[in-house]
């Protein structure tokens, strides 16, 4: 009676390929190709919305601060970026041209695709997300158990408290006063010999950098509170079902009952939700970005929006909505894995 | 459920009393300590909203009765002035009353918060019962059409809309009706689907009940619960998601004082004077903490398996 390595999923996990039947392992592709071709109307239904709510938006993207271009230039920008044409037109052409993966020139960084846009600004928000989400989880999914564990004691209360505070606090008032204590009041404090840098990311791919400390935090802090409280809320429901109380009774050791009959079942809610988490890191890069002046594809996302860069708007949407897509059907798939009465019935 | 016996010595057998799901779901809202103190934080910010703004002068009731200052007055000699008894919580770099200005904030979040989800329940509670009630194409078609709105990021999304109708409270209004309602018709629809199963609304069916009674009389009552709950936990959503569209400077613009304009503009001038983003920062913390409490009071409270 050993726990063997995959757990999670079933004994002889290391092949777990091979416990799925034939037929089943058919469906599976079967399902995984449905879905991947699912993703063409989605995308196409997103391109389409965006497009037709950026053209709604007042502005364009020739308007100057101060001093205006003069008409002819404007007409002339126009018909160099297709912008003169009827608006089905110029959506049929992109849509054209994203069906090639050709995204099309930034309307306000002249010269520049937006593919390469998005290719130097998105090691960063990938770096800030992964560290986060690699923290995230164990943090996570640590805190709830052991909340769920010890229910009703003083670490129960601590840690739900935290987790509470944590996912009522908007992440930007949370970064803010992380720089307050730990920037500005460090510097005050040390007489400026030790502090925590405010801003940037020197290197994109660097993921030890003291520089990422705060920018983590800041974005992890609400995620990772939800999963711990919803760790702990389905970990306290499974500790009550009566499969639990059988297995205490017939005198498992502590750790098996934990391991093998409680987690086993209650992280399944808590993988459906990584899904949705991956997305508000993503999402929720924009302010952390803004916030310590990091030069990734959220700040890009955001600054395109308010200078009406089209080109730059339609393909961060594209690849954020495809991410999502994406990342949704990893946890589904992986679903099938962790909960065995899951079928793939669609 | 537990029988005491009293200090007399006679059994106190504790008989259920006959209570209606309200009334029930209020005694146990009120057992929970920090449910109350959130609702008591919320209904004191909402009076100390409606001071700052009825009547409509500058600074609302506060300012007649002298205990507050005018929210827009501006006196630049005066900026980044520590907190006194004239400016409780100091000034602003205009040397705007941060303290009048933090209750208008109030009156804002509390609005786009708490009516956001009533277009929310319009919306999303209107097609996910449609495609509950209908089911079939209807419902394959509604529901298609969320899992494109899902596609979206949340934040994204709002702000494509708000940048199509230009920064104002309106536009962020319909900006989070027309995103939020998403979660809220998945909820309903998969409520109305559980409920349509249940033997006495066949018996209802059976007996005659035209569908509109059939909505109103038992689909409606019975998908209530954690309706409302879901919608309160959209309040601190709704009012995070203004105060951070506010911060990135495409939501609400100044001068009116949003908690979220205010604490970009606190955050513009964090190295001079951090008490500037402080104090709305905390404004927004407590109340999305208030709510979220609230929240996790009702839904304990509604939920008929937590009931004794």
């Amino acid at each position: 009676m050993s726990v063997t390595a995959g757990a999670p999923f079933r004994r002889g996990a290391p092949s777990f390929l091979s416990w799925i039947p034939t037929g089943r392992g058919t469906t599976l592709t079967i399902y995984i190709v449905k879905r991947l071709l699912w993703m063409i109307p989605v995308l196409f239904f997103v391109i389409v919305i965006t497009f037709v709510l950026m053209h709604l938006a007042p502005g364009s993207p020739w308007d100057r601060e101060g001093r205006q271009l003069s008409p002819q230039v404007v007409e002339n920008l126009n018909i160099k970026y297709g912008l003169d044409k009827p608006l089905w037109q110029q959506f049929v052409i992109y849509v054209w041209g994203v069906i090639h993966f050709d995204f099309g020139d930034s309307l306000r960084q002249p010269g520049q695709h937006v593919s390469d846009l998005i290719l130097v600004s998105w090691p960063y928000t990938f770096t800030l997300g992964a560290v986060t989400f690699i923290l995230l989880v164990p943090i996570g999914i640590g805190l709830g158990v052991i909340a769920a564990l010890r229910q009703n004691s003083l670490v129960d209360y601590t840690a739900l408290g935290l987790a509470t505070a944590a996912a009522s606090t908007p992440n930007f008032v949370v970064g803010i006063f992380l720089i307050i204590i730990f920037a500005l009041g460090m510097n005050k404090l040390t007489g400026g010999t030790f502090y925590f840098p405010t801003g940037g990311m020197p290197s994109p791919f660097n993921p030890f950098q003291v520089e990422l400390i705060m920018p983590v935090i800041t974005l992890g802090a609400l995620p990772t509170a939800y999963i711990a409280r919803l760790t702990r809320s389905s970990t306290l429901d499974t500790l009550r079902q009566d499969f639990v109380r059988t297995a205490w009774a017939k005198g498992l050791k502590a750790r098996l009952v934990v391991v093998r009959h409680v987690l086993k079942n209650s992280l399944i809610p808590v993988v459906t939700a990584l899904g949705p988490t991956f997305a508000f890191l993503i999402t929720g890069s924009f302010i952390t970005e803004t916030l310590f002046s990091i030069p990734g594809i959220g700040r890009t996302f955001v600054s395109s929006i308010a200078a009406r860069d089209y080109t730059v708007i339609l393909g961060t949407t594209i690849l954020f909505a495809l991410l999502i897509a994406l990342v949704n059907l990893v946890v589904d798939v992986l679903y099938v894995f962790i909960d065995p009465r899951v079928r793939l019935t669609e | 459920m537990a029988t005491a016996i009293g200090l007399a010595g006679q059994v106190d057998w504790d008989v259920p009393e006959q209570t209606g799901l309200w009334k029930d779901a209020w005694v146990r809202f009120r057992r929970n300590r920090l449910a109350v103190a959130g609702l008591v934080v919320i209904v004191l910010m909402i009076v100390l909203a409606l001071g700052a703004r009825l009547p409509t002068a500058p600074g609302g009731l506060w300012r007649i009765l002298h205990l507050t200052n005018e929210p827009f007055l501006q006196d630049v000699t005066n900026s980044y002035a520590t907190p006194s008894l004239q400016h409780p919580l100091g000034t602003d770099i205009l040397g705007r009353d941060q303290l009048s200005r933090i209750l208008y904030g109030a009156s804002i979040s509390l609005t786009i918060g708490i009516v956001v989800q009533f277009l929310i329940l319009g919306i999303g509670g209107s097609i996910g019962m449609a495609a509950g009630y209908f089911g079939g194409w209807i419902d394959n078609l509604l529901m298609r059409f969320t899992d494109i709105m899902y596609a979206f990021p949340d934040l994204l999304l709002v702000l494509v809309f708000v940048a199509a109708f230009g920064p104002s409270f309106w536009s962020i209004f319909i900006a989070l009706g027309l995103v939020y309602w998403v979660g809220l018709a998945r909820l309903v629809r998969g409520q109305v689907l559980s409920i349509k199963e249940k033997e006495y609304v066949e018996a209802a069916i059976m007996t005659g009940t035209s569908p509109l009674k059939l909505i109103v009389k038992h689909l409606v009552p019975n998908s209530l619960g954690p309706v409302i709950v879901t919608l309160t936990f959209g309040i601190p959503a709704a009012i995070f998601t203004e105060a951070a569209l506010s911060f990135l400077g495409i939501g609400i613009r100044p001068p009116e004082p949003s908690w979220g304009v205010m604490i970009e503009d606190g955050y513009a001038g964090i190295f001079a004077d951090p008490r500037q983003v402080i104090f709305p920062g905390i404004a927004v913390a407590l109340t999305m903490l208030s709510f979220t409490f609230v929240g996790d009071g009702l839904r304990d409270a509604l939920d008929p398996r937590m009931r004794r």
